[in-house]
């Protein structure tokens, strides 16, 4: 360990925090539906994928397809708007298929997903570039790096980091914190119940849905100037996402975000130490931790 | 005048009227057919005792009413408001509270929060200080998780979460089963005190001692019907067929 430099390592930790505010971003909506709806969403990398193209369609597309002089969506009005865009469709998705398969095996709402995934990429791949296209519209604020003592890291970057983080800690505040959160963890734990309270739970899980979009539209979003906008983006990630959400628990919230921000790390690290292993180390630790905890870091045993 | 005459004719009308009104109610699970109509009705302030052996339908008549079988069919009115096609939360919104009997403490829930979660339906629900006056255990514990309450704690919690709502009609389903004795006389004085406060009460019981010391109606429910429907007068003079039809 000693011959490799601490500069190398430390730029790593960050970058490694850097993708792991994106994992847990996405691994929080997913543990979102999942714990709310029993969904297992393969769709969610497709989400993002449509929240990174509705930035970039915003920026670059809609004027000339509105036929509006001057019509552009800005990076801040992509950020504000594309997510909500995102948990709408989320929510006809919710309305038109999923509910219609809620009463069947979980396995349907996995394999409905998936097939969605695969048509939104399909559909994207049909009129995008493949290969992807870069995002231009990073704002002049954000341009430029910070002297972090240690490094010099892109202000960007800090930036989407901050955005993960605040939307975590937000959504967590939102579903242990408020009457919401309980009326939401109440029709999970006991849907019979909670309606006969009075409480709309077809309604509620429709909001969840779309909670869970709008967090993978905004991942989306914020990943569209770091990464190129193409259709097969969110598949590429979904899979370590998913491996992040079974490491930290299947529905555990808090398990997501911090099992997400902690293999980011761990693979960075990796990636001073050993490179090849960092693509893998991620699915190491998923099935050591399989093997030891059937339920996850954060999850309950059944 | 005309105007007196008509709230006298509103208000005998209203008295007339029962608050909960069961008529040939058939219910689903799946394809086992499991009530085969149903036919009740308590007027306003009154308890009726729905009383029968187990797996007669005393539970599944409650959750017919609120919507909660797999189909049904017939009537249930609720302040003369037709439920039949409603969904489980608009049957709810009328004001009705159930207590189900597994009770259905929610475990992620502190005590507080289990008291919270139900929205207000109407005014004039209980306080949380009048509730954990009635309920001082829950008091104590109000921090606590939901389901590490004892078995008569949680039947407080639960009938106090609905008490908190402004609930005039109550769906009790075995609220007293598997209790030490001290706790279902809390809960049998608790139901005193409820009718006193003139709540109308649907009880489905095992227990006929409960049943005879609270009701003002019973229904005798076999196979997802009513055999047997009298006021709780009657009860001391039909006690032998009563205990010979719930074999006891």
């Amino acid at each position: 360990m000693s011959d490799i430099p601490l500069q190398a390592v430390l730029s790593q930790v960050m970058l490694g925090l850097n993708n792991g505010a994106f994992y847990a971003l996405l691994s929080l909506g997913l543990a979102v539906i999942y714990g709310m709806l029993e969904v297992v969403n393969f769709a969610h990398g497709a989400l993002y994928m449509m929240g990174a193209f509705g930035a970039l369609i915003g920026l670059e597309y809609l004027e000339a397809w509105t036929g509006i002089p001057g019509l552009r969506l800005t990076f801040w009005w992509a950020l504000l708007l594309v997510p909500l865009v995102v948990g709408a469709f989320g929510v006809l998705v919710e309305a038109l298929l999923l509910r219609r398969i809620a009463r069947l095996e979980p396995i349907y709402g996995l394999l409905l997903t998936f097939g969605l995934a695969l048509i939104l990429e399909g559909v994207f791949a049909n009129g995008f570039s493949a290969a992807g296209e870069p995002y231009n519209g990073k704002p002049e604020a954000l341009e430029g790096v910070v002297n972090l003592g240690f490094m010099f890291f892109p202000r960007y970057r800090l930036f989407s980091m901050l955005v993960a983080v605040l939307s975590c800690v937000a959504v967590w505040w939102v579903i242990e914190r408020t009457r919401l959160g309980a009326q939401l963890r109440a029709g999970t734990e006991n849907p019979a119940v909670t309606s006969a309270f009075g409480i709309n739970v077809p309604r509620l899980r429709s909001l969840t849905y779309f909670l869970g979009a709008a967090l993978a539209g905004l991942a989306g979003v914020v990943a569209a100037p770091i990464y190129s906008v193409g259709p097969h983006m969110g598949a590429e990630l979904i899979i370590v996402v998913f491996a992040v959400v079974v490491i930290g628990g299947m529905g555990s919230i808090l398990g997501a975000v911090m099992t997400g921000l902690a293999l980011g790390v761990l693979e960075g690290l990796v990636k001073v130490v050993y490179p090849p292993m960092a693509n893998t180390v991620v699915f190491v630790i998923m099935a050591l931790v399989l093997l030891w905890r059937p339920a996850g870091l954060f999850g309950r045993e059944a | 005048m005309r105007e007196s005459a008509l709230v006298t004719a509103a208000a005998s009308n209203a008295a007339a009227m029962p608050l909960l009104q069961v008529r040939d109610l058939h219910a689903w699970y799946g394809e086992s057919h499991v009530l085969h109509g149903i036919r009740f009705e308590v007027p306003e302030g009154q308890l009726i005792s729905l009383l029968g052996r187990n797996g007669s339908g005393r539970s599944t008549t409650l959750r017919a009413i609120l919507g909660l079988v797999g189909r049904r069919q017939g009537s249930a009115r609720i302040h003369g408001v037709e439920t039949i096609a409603l969904p489980t939360h608009r049957i709810a919104r009328l004001g009705v509270g159930w207590c189900p009997e597994e009770r259905a403490i929610f475990s992620s829930l502190s005590v507080e929060e289990n008291l919270h979660l139900p929205p207000r339906l109407a005014e004039g629900g209980m306080p949380l200080d009048e509730l954990y006056t009635l309920f001082p255990q829950l008091a104590e514990r109000r921090r606590s998780q939901g389901t590490r309450l004892s078995g008569g704690e949680q039947q407080m919690l639960a009938l106090a979460r609905i008490l908190r709502t402004g609930a005039r009609l109550l769906l009790l389903d075995e609220i007293t089963e598997g209790l030490a004795p001290v706790i279902v006389e809390r809960i049998e004085a608790t139901l005193q005190l409820l009718k006193s406060r003139a709540y109308t009460i649907v009880l489905a019981e095992q227990n006929l001692g409960v049943a005879s010391r609270l009701a003002d109606h019973i229904a005798l429910i076999e196979h997802g019907q009513v055999v047997e429907a009298f006021a709780a007068s009657e009860l001391p003079a039909r006690r032998a067929d009563v205990e010979a039809r719930l074999g006891v």
